[in-house]
């Protein structure tokens, strides 16, 4: 006994600090979103993206995709994909839109009511998933596609348009304004929003790191059958999460509501991957058990700055995609590389 | 011959009566009877193909038998969760499918039993309390892991397997079931494996011990139950059989016999 205690002394020093930080996923991110501010900063012709108010814009931009990718990193380290979660964007909205616009709701009975439509749209898909036992990605994907449909057939049945307007008649409108679209700290105007994507993402990262329930979910994405016979709740776990991710659309959905004070019905579709992307980026595995919300919300920073950085530096926003198709790429494989490093932790 | 478990006095911790599994028209276990006794290790040796993975699966609470009895300290049971068996105290250990490569060792340990402190809804993980229960848990076995933190991935598999085990012992496991133990480790290994299986049985725990080597189970058993072609062939208590019996047995004899010649010319040259 005593000789195997003197090996641990020689073996804990073969693992330095380096790799100790190297080890955590949102590193390459962090990294990358280093780079990517200071190349923005380099190209910037306005004068401001380096600036308070250029961070008041771009953290606009990403609070918006970081408030939902960070639900959808927990997902993704739980092994499954929701690739519904931008098109609930538009669903949810277009939900409370119509309470309050056609049925005369209060702004906040109808924004609780929302709140439920989300969870029971993401109990849905996780149950669908667990009990087919079908690839989430294939599961979420016709949820996807059956809400976009929905989205533009009832809109145009209930109000003869395509979109939910008058909002900001509804009683209650004026405080729920100032709780999801107002605008802090004059006079660079940062958005509220901005604090509800630090909010998720602080809670997040509680829930992930130092909770039974954060446990839960590596230990699902890492290998749900081990995790299964050491007695964690797989199912419950995975439909909880995508309850999660439902929900927190619906959040976006009310700021976009509240913000733009009508819906329209195709809002949110094609952000689903923009959430994907932001957890990837922040170093997520795609195969489940590994990741943080804080990475993620890295992720989201990056897309933020993307969107900001390119209109400011003067060039056609069209090459965001093209930017955002070679940030992925490249984090990912960055990660791949680091994480190979790490993993084998020897030096 | 093998219905009756308890005729020693002491009481039996698990047992199943005339357990049968069906999967459609494929009979996987037929009329099984065994019995497991606390403080004992039942070794239940079979080729495979014999039932052994739906046997353990049964007495885990995956399964639940399409004839017969589970009986937990007497009294008939039916486990619709493996969750429900580990409440019950049966904790089964699994050949590679114990523990979750990329979580660290501490979460690995306390994972589905988390030590937590606060009130709800805000209980968070005792962290430092997990890592410091994990280590001398570990350093009671013999096993001293580097670093609480450091991934399961990266242990030995013999290691890997004793954090297993730790864990369902450390955990008030009564009936532990070890699937395959040692099927997957080097002669070292195994015996540093054994030794933890002799260590929960004097804390105790009634141990089943799942194997299909002959010589390890010969090493730790109190009782053998022989299964061949889902069919419960013999049992054999300690004293009552020799090691030669028992690979006999378990190998069909002179197949067996004709092989270890064989083998012996080889490594004679």
């Amino acid at each position: 006994m005593s000789n195997s205690l003197l090996v641990t002394d020689e073996r804990m020093a073969s693992i330095s600090t380096v790799t100790r930080i190297l080890r955590r996923p949102e590193i390459g991110a962090l990294l990358g979103a280093i780079v990517i501010f200071l190349m923005f900063t380099a190209v910037d012709t306005t004068g401001i993206f380096a600036s308070l108010t250029g961070l008041a814009r771009w953290s606009d931009v990403a609070a918006t995709v970081g408030i939902v990718a960070v639900p959808v990193a927990l997902l993704m380290i739980a092994g499954e994909f929701d690739l519904s979660a931008g098109v609930m964007v538009g669903s949810s909205g277009l939900f409370a839109g119509l309470l309050i616009s056609n049925w005369h709701w209060n702004m906040w009975p109808a924004i609780a009511a929302t709140l439920v439509f989300a969870a029971a749209i993401g109990f849905i898909n996780g149950w669908l998933v667990m009990v087919t036992g079908l690839p989430s990605f294939i599961v979420t994907l016709a949820m996807f596609f059956s809400l976009r449909g929905i989205n533009l057939g009832l809109t145009k049945v209930i109000t003869d348009t395509v979109r939910v307007a008058d909002i900001d008649e509804a009683p209650g409108y004026d405080l729920a304004r100032s709780v999801f679209a107002s605008e802090i700290i004059e006079p660079y105007d940062y958005k509220v929003a901005v604090i509800w994507w630090i909010a998720v993402t602080a809670l997040a990262t509680w829930v992930l790191t130092r909770t039974q329930f954060g446990n839960w979910i590596y230990a699902v994405g890492g290998d749900k059958v081990a995790a299964r016979n050491t007695g964690v709740p797989v199912r419950r776990t995975k439909i909880t999460l995508f309850m999660c991710t439902s929900m927190s659309a619906a959040l976006v959905g009310v700021i976009t509501l509240t913000r733009l004070r009508s819906m329209q019905a195709g809002q949110g579709v094609g952000e689903e991957f923009t959430f994907i992307i932001a957890a990837v980026v922040g170093g997520c595995l795609l195969t489940g058990g590994y990741g943080s919300a804080i990475g993620a919300s890295i992720g989201a920073a990056i897309i933020g700055m993307a969107f900001i950085g390119i209109a400011y530096a003067g060039w056609n926003t069209d090459w965001t995609w093209l930017f955002l198709g070679l940030i992925l790429f490249l984090a990912v494989l960055v990660n791949t590389f680091i994480g190979r490093r790490a993993s084998g932790a020897r030096k | 011959m093998t219905t009756q478990g308890n005729e020693s006095g002491t009481t039996t911790a698990l047992e199943l009566r005339h357990v049968s599994k069906f999967f459609g028209s494929v009979i996987a276990l037929q009329d099984i009877s065994l019995s497991v006794e606390p403080g004992m290790v039942t070794c239940v040796l079979g080729d495979n193909g014999a039932g052994k993975s739906t046997l353990i699966k049964i007495l885990s609470g995956v399964y639940s038998p399409s004839e017969g009895e589970v009986l937990l300290n007497g009294e008939a049971v039916t486990f619709s969760s493996p969750r429900e068996a580990l409440d019950s105290g049966i904790a089964t250990v699994y050949q590679d499918l114990a523990t979750i490569p990329l979580m660290s060792v501490w979460r690995n340990f306390f994972l589905g039993n988390e030590p937590r402190k606060g009130f709800p809804p805000f209980r968070y993980l005792d962290r430092a309390y997990a890592k410091e229960v994990c280590r001398t848990e570990l350093l009671d076995m013999g096993i001293d892991i580097r670093d609480p933190e450091q991934p399961v991935g990266t242990l030995s598999g013999g290691e890997r397997q004793a954090v297993a085990i730790a864990r369902a012992v450390h955990f008030g496991a009564n009936v532990l079931i070890l699937d395959e133990p040692t099927s997957a480790l080097g002669v070292k290994a195994s015996g540093v494996v054994l030794k933890y299986v002799l260590q929960a049985r004097d804390r105790g725990v009634a141990v089943v011990f799942i194997t299909h080597n002959p010589h390890h189970a010969f090493l730790v058993g109190d009782r053998f139950y022989l299964l061949n072609r889902g069919q419960m062939m013999e049992t054999f208590e300690r004293g009552a059989v020799t090691r030669e019996q028992l690979v006999q047995a378990m190998a069909g004899g002179a197949e067996l016999e004709v092989l270890e010649h064989e083998l012996e010319s080889i490594t004679r040259q």
